[in-house]
């Protein structure tokens, strides 16, 4: 019995000893700074920053290297932490969320054949250039879905997807794998979007969209610093966001919609009474 | 003889039963014909004709663009009443000359005739090219860039491709029975460009009569006629050396990396039009046939004749059409409607009705491994797949996705129905975008 | 207007065969030692399958609910393994060990893991052995068959490997096994697990299976092969401390564990010469926990051990691809 105890315990102290040794000489130098970046960090690694990962990005900002407003998942908060930590001023960029220029689901758009084969947007557009009969429209098939690192997009039951303005840190995972760039990245302040991403001329897109941009002009004949109409397709002006909105009872294919009043059709994501992230640029 | 085969493989049923004894029947020509500008593998010609024009037959509408690339031909006279983007093979819209037939069939006077005996290697080959001959088993490969073997290949023997291996085509085997002498010139004229001695005809064991036909009129030629066992992909290049002469084409490599080249059968008879006649490739042999088709038949098809007409051919349409299939069953391309024109790789048209169809939503992988006994390239077909979903493009190609033929054997038999051959594809796109960014 | 045309991926032809028909054929070939069990067994048999399989379809339905996924009963894998776990229980098995088997081998067997396809272990063989552990007194109390008709009740009866095992721990030499008791072993007339005892029955629906090509000969004939050989050098070594082969082969779960369990496509490597890697370690396994082990089974241990291993066997045996260049 005490043989046994002997020899365990003795056995132990001399691992631990051993581990102590190891763990003083064979030390790695970190800087302690790189160590606290990597502590305010949202963790998600979604490459946003174009780094491998929030280590790569908390190395990079220690160096020197990497400007600290790289982290569109951490926001303005991690910025000001960031920038305390390494001793800066820092200003971080306007937030920008990612939002799906469509609302073309089954219910409102056709499809020009029906598809069998892999649910991937990307195997599909190769594919005859995709089911829909809209060549911008969104696919439905989820790759956007299963690229969110963050669980902020859902697909509707009719084949739409909507991303969800509280979940969406500004990532850009979804915008690159998308293969009709249907997804584009707007101000999160920003509310009221035109729905489409098509170029066709109006009479075309009736044909296979009731809900989609016509090119008729009302929405700029209204309000003409919110809106700039290119090629057949409306889309709102960004930097007067906020009157763009007056528009949308005028729009005859109702494909404009602010976020603040609805998602949707279909979509289960509330829409929030007040703005969530109130931060302005500093 | 005995039948020499390769490892690997299945035998769907072959279904050719509906269209094998009918003889060659020439098709009409429709209303208009469409002729794309992009129809061969490598670059598409450049349009060189406008709306307005009067054109002959074999007159060049559309030049070749660059070494990999061969000139498009009218295949009709008549005059060019468009010349725009128009529905194409590949499901979008795409340059295309519209001509509108005259009705007297008038070939193009400044093409001559020529005797092979009187050129040599190099004159030979740019009647091919200028003849816009490219492979008609459906590869749609310029078939001088396949007979100019770079410094270093030495070539040895000639293999001709009479397999036909998909379920349903019938084309290539009628063309033996009817018109061998053709395919014949063709050979002498290609054994002549590569300065090769030895030619075999590979045919399945499913087409008796044209395998005992051909060794007749081979027996004066000196070129071999091997009975292969019936398998697909027996018509497959890779499988096809492998099976006559027991050489495997390196991966990543081309067939020429053996001292062989590969043409099929429909390729050699079009040669020897082009240099004998001096005739360029403007129509070519495709079975129609289907389930979906009321009588099946192999159609002699001018370049750019729209399905419709094909389908209307062969009275019509039997039920609602549920997939056009350009090709045949195992590899052919699904098509948006059929507006859509014949161009030179158009083997076959084959129409399904939905009964025809099995259409059942793709369960896991249970791991049978059947998809990996019946891969002729002895893959792992439902790895490679499982990598491609996940976006794990780097452990895809550890397990050469780009050696797949996409032949879809594996897709045939997988229990759980998965779409491997797409998901392979997908992983193949996914490699090469990667190599391109780097 | 939606177009009504179909466009996919090439090929558009199928062969016509699905998991479920797999499934199916492999609850077909159990059909005759199924039957033969409730004939030499009688209704505790006839209990003990259909709770079992009424068990995992039950589990394999709550789960698919709660894991919300879509109904996966008809592709009938649940009731095979319900099936394979009853063959695998004594006659006398109580019912409450035969439910709580069929839990384990769905919800902690199969479904962890994701579901059919994803499970590294078999599923049914889990069941057992964790039932094994748990309740040894229960899963090693075997009755001798009483045939339908015959009047006979239950009588506890020692299988022949038990007998074996006790024997040569005991004394260090075989028992008195008769000669005729081989004749017993191939029809069915032996106390053990439901589907232990009838070897002409197994081997019908292994060469059923082999013929509908639901499986290869590979793992059959490597594992079967391998338990010969081995078992074959210490028979001749001692014949009187170790059975001869054929007592080996007809005997205890091999034949259930070499057609049905080892085959099992899930489970097993995806490549031939895995596949016999595969049989040759079940069968080596098998032999050595028999003769030197603490149990007098070892198919159930062994197979789950080289279940383990598949994974590694399917790196080490990827078949070499057409055109394999050399320097890679």
């Amino acid at each position: 019995m005490l043989a046994a105890v002997l020899s365990i315990g003795g056995i132990g102290l001399v691992a631990a000893a051993a581990l102590g040794v190891a763990a003083k000489k064979f030390a790695v130098e970190v800087d302690p700074r790189e160590l606290a970046i990597l502590e305010v960090l949202p963790g998600a690694n979604c490459g946003a920053c174009g780094q491998p990962g929030c280590s790569g990005y908390a190395k990079g900002v220690a160096d020197g290297t990497l400007a600290p407003n790289l982290c569109p998942p951490g926001g303005a908060d991690v910025v000001e932490k960031i920038a305390r930590i390494m001793g800066i001023e820092a200003v971080s960029a306007e937030p920008q969320i990612a939002v799906v220029l469509c609302q073309g689901d089954n219910s409102k758009a056709t499809q020009k054949y029906r598809y069998l084969g892999l649910s991937d947007c990307n195997a599909a557009q190769k594919i005859a250039d995709g089911p829909k009969t809209c060549p911008g429209g969104c696919l439905g098939l989820g790759s956007c879905q299963r690229a969110c690192p963050f669980g902020a997009i859902e697909m509707t039951p009719e084949g739409l997807a909507v991303i969800s303005r509280e979940k969406c840190t500004g990532c850009t995972k979804c915008v690159a794998v998308c293969p009709r760039q249907v997804i584009r990245m707007t101000p999160l302040a920003a509310t009221t979007h035109v729905l489409c991403n098509s170029h066709d001329k109006g009479p075309l897109i009736r044909k296979y969209c009731q809900i989609g941009c016509i090119g008729c002009h009302i929405c700029k004949k209204t309000v003409p610093d919110a809106y700039a109409v290119e090629d057949f397709l409306a889309r709102v002006d960004y930097a007067q966001h906020a009157q763009a909105a007056a528009a949308i009872e005028k729009c005859p294919t109702k494909c404009i919609r602010d976020f603040s009043s609805g998602y949707p059709q279909g979509s289960s994501f509330a829409s929030p009474t007040v703005p969530v992230k109130t931060e302005t640029a500093a | 003889m005995t039948l020499k085969t390769f490892t690997g493989g299945l035998h769907p049923p072959d279904s050719k039963q509906s269209s094998a004894h009918k003889p060659i029947e020439r098709c009409p020509l429709p209303a208009e014909l469409v002729i794309p500008a992009a129809q061969h593998i490598g670059a598409p010609a450049e349009i060189c004709v406008a709306v307005g024009d009067q054109v002959k037959k074999g007159q060049v509408i559309a030049q070749a663009k660059g070494f990999v690339s061969v000139p498009i031909h009218a295949s009709t006279s008549g005059e060019v009443i468009a010349v725009e983007p128009r529905l194409h093979p590949m499901g979008r819209a795409l340059p295309a000359v519209v001509i509108k037939p005259d009705g007297l069939d008038q070939w193009d006077e400044t093409l001559t005739a020529n005797d092979p005996g009187q050129l040599d290697a190099e004159e030979l080959k740019t009647l091919v090219r200028e003849a816009g001959i490219v492979g008609l088993g459906g590869a749609t490969f310029p078939a001088h860039v396949k007979l100019s073997p770079p410094e270093g290949k030495t070539i040895d023997t000639l293999i001709l491709n009479g397999v036909e291996c998909e379920p349903y085509l019938t084309a290539d085997h009628r063309l033996m029975l009817e018109q061998a002498e053709r395919i014949i010139d063709g050979i002498n004229i290609l054994r002549k460009i590569l300065g090769v001695k030895t030619a075999i005809i590979g045919i399945e064991a499913n087409k008796p009569d044209a395998i005992a036909h051909l060794e007749k009129e081979c027996a004066a030629h000196d070129i071999q006629v091997q009975p292969l066992k019936v398998q697909y992909p027996q018509g497959a290049e890779k499988q096809l050396i492998d099976a006559c002469l027991g050489r495997q084409v390196p991966s990543g490599g081309l067939p020429m990396d053996c001292g062989v080249v590969v043409q099929n059968v429909g390729t050699c008879a079009a040669i020897s039009d082009a240099v004998r006649l001096g005739r360029p490739l403007v129509e070519r042999i495709a079975t129609v046939t289907g389930p979906g088709i009321s009588e099946p038949k192999n159609l002699l098809i001018a370049i750019g004749t729209p399905l419709q007409h094909l389908v209307d051919q062969c009275g019509g349409l039997e039920g609602e059409p549920a997939k056009i299939i350009m090709g045949g069953p195992m590899m052919g391309q699904t098509q948006l409607s059929l507006e859509v024109p014949a161009i030179r790789g158009t083997s076959g048209l084959l129409i399904f009705r939905e009964q025809d169809l099995q259409i059942k939503p793709a369960g896991p992988c249970i791991r049978c491994g059947r998809c990996i006994s019946v891969c002729p390239i002895h893959l792992q077909p439902t790895t490679i797949a499982a990598y491609a979903r996940l976006e794990l493009i780097d452990e895809a190609e550890s397990y050469h996705a780009l050696d797949c033929i996409e032949c879809g054997c594996c897709t045939y038999i997988c229990p759980a129905t998965l779409p491997l051959v797409q998901s392979i594809r997908h992983a193949k796109g996914g490699i090469m975008a990667k190599r391109r960014k780097l | 207007m939606d177009n009504q045309l179909y466009l996919s991926s090439s090929p558009h032809i199928h062969s016509g065969e699905t998991t479920d028909k797999v499934m199916r054929l492999v609850i077909y070939a159990l059909l005759p030692a199924s039957a033969l069990s409730i004939y030499f067994f009688g209704l505790p048999a006839l209990g003990v399958l259909l709770i079992c399989t009424l068990g995992c379809l039950a589990f394999e339905a709550i789960s698919g609910k709660l894991m919300k996924q879509p109904l996966t009963l008809v592709d009938g894998s649940a009731a095979l393994t319900g099936i394979l776990l009853a063959l695998n229980l004594p006659p006398s098995c109580p019912w409450w060990i035969a439910l709580f088997g069929s839990a384990v081998a769905i919800l902690i067997g199969k479904q962890i893991y994701g579901g059919l396809g994803y499970n590294p272990f078999n599923p049914a063989l889990v069941a057992r052995v964790v039932l094994l552990i748990s309740f040894p007194v229960q899963m090693t109390s075997w009755t001798a068959p009483a045939p339908l008709g015959s009047g006979i009740d239950a009588v506890t009866a020692a299988t022949p490997l038990g007998e074996m095992k006790t024997a040569v721990m005991l004394t260090g030499k075989l028992p008195e096994l008769a000669g005729s008791g081989f004749g017993h072993y191939f029809t069915g007339n032996m106390a053990g697990c439901l589907g232990e005892v009838s070897a002409a029955a197994l081997l019908l629906g292994g060469l059923f299976l082999l013929y509908k090509k639901i499986i290869t000969w590979h793992i059959p004939v490597s594992f079967l092969g391998t338990v010969l050989l081995i078992g074959g050098i210490f028979w001749l070594v001692d014949p009187s401390k170790y059975p001869s082969p054929l007592f080996h082969l007809l005997t205890g779960g091999l034949l259930l564990g070499a057609f049905f369990m080892a085959t099992d496509m899930v489970t097993s490597p995806v490549a031939f010469k895995g596949m016999l890697i595969f049989g040759f370690g079940c069968g080596l396994l098998t032999v050595l926990i028999r003769l030197f082990g603490g149990y007098p089974e070892g198919v159930s241990f062994a197979i789950l051990l080289m279940n383990a291993c598949t994974p590694l066997i399917d790196r080490y045996t990827r078949p070499k691809i057409y055109g394999q260049v050399q320097n890679t």
